[in-house]
């Protein structure tokens, strides 16, 4: 049976397995709605380091699918996250949700990523050409927030 | 004993990551905590000067700089989240 996961690594994740995870051994899932996070890089991203709260982190992602689920018919919610040295184009954050009908997956899923960007406890370090910088919080994230309140 | 926890350029600026610490009298909230640690030397001073661009969690969970705070607490500090 599929089940709620919330896993944090530094190793690729395969979109492919992390969605099949979400259906497995279940007959009433009509829905499954992913999203995939990428490193997004520009002339002088050389790479970038994730650095997150590891007591924290897991246990904080996992009160948002429980919000999420008193919200929505969600029947199961995954979240893949990784940590460590990212570079441009590589696989940054899984998120899946699978439910009866696709607006509940659409909206839990949109739900899941907006809390994941402004609570989850991780930190991005950019190394560029001439040192590195750390990546600010954007203002819009927390504007995104307010649709569900 | 309190524990300590300094997360991405707090812990920079601090020049570690975490510690132990007992309570100084009469703090009671993290808001009082900053203002404490910020007088111990000039990388707290740096990472406290902006109090508006640092955030707090007490035992794993965010709180705000006027939650009361025990000496048995995990209190980590932290700059505004960036994941994802």
């Amino acid at each position: 049976m599929s089940t709620d996961e919330v896993r944090i690594q530094a190793d690729d994740f395969d979109p492919g397995v992390e969605t099949k995870a979400l259906t497995r051994g279940r007959k009433d899932i009509g829905a499954v709605v992913t999203f995939i996070g990428v490193v997004r890089g520009d002339d002088e991203l050389k790479s970038m380091h994730l650095e997150h709260y590891p007591a924290m982190t897991a246990r904080e992602i996992e009160s948002h699918i429980v919000k999420a689920k008193q919200r929505w018919p969600v029947i199961a919610a995954r979240v893949v996250h990784r940590i460590g040295e990212l570079c441009p184009g590589e696989n940054i954050v899984f998120v899946g949700v699978a439910s009866a009908h696709r607006q509940a997956a659409f909206e839990a899923a949109d739900f899941l990523m907006d809390y994941l960007k402004t609570n989850a406890p991780f930190w991005k370090f950019e190394e560029r050409g001439e040192g590195g910088n750390w990546v600010r919080a954007r203002g819009e994230d927390d504007d995104a927030l307010k649709r569900w309140r | 004993m309190a524990k300590l926890l300094y997360f991405a350029w707090v812990r920079q600026k601090i020049g570690k990551s975490a510690e132990e610490l007992a309570l100084p009298e009469g703090v009671t909230t993290t808001g009082e905590l900053i203002e404490e640690l910020a007088k111990r030397g000039p990388g707290y001073a740096a990472a406290f000067r902006n109090p508006g661009s640092v955030r707090c969690a007490i035992n794993q969970e965010h709180k705000a700089f006027d939650t009361v705070i025990k000496d048995t607490d995990e209190i980590a500090f932290f700059p505004p989240v960036t994941g994802g």
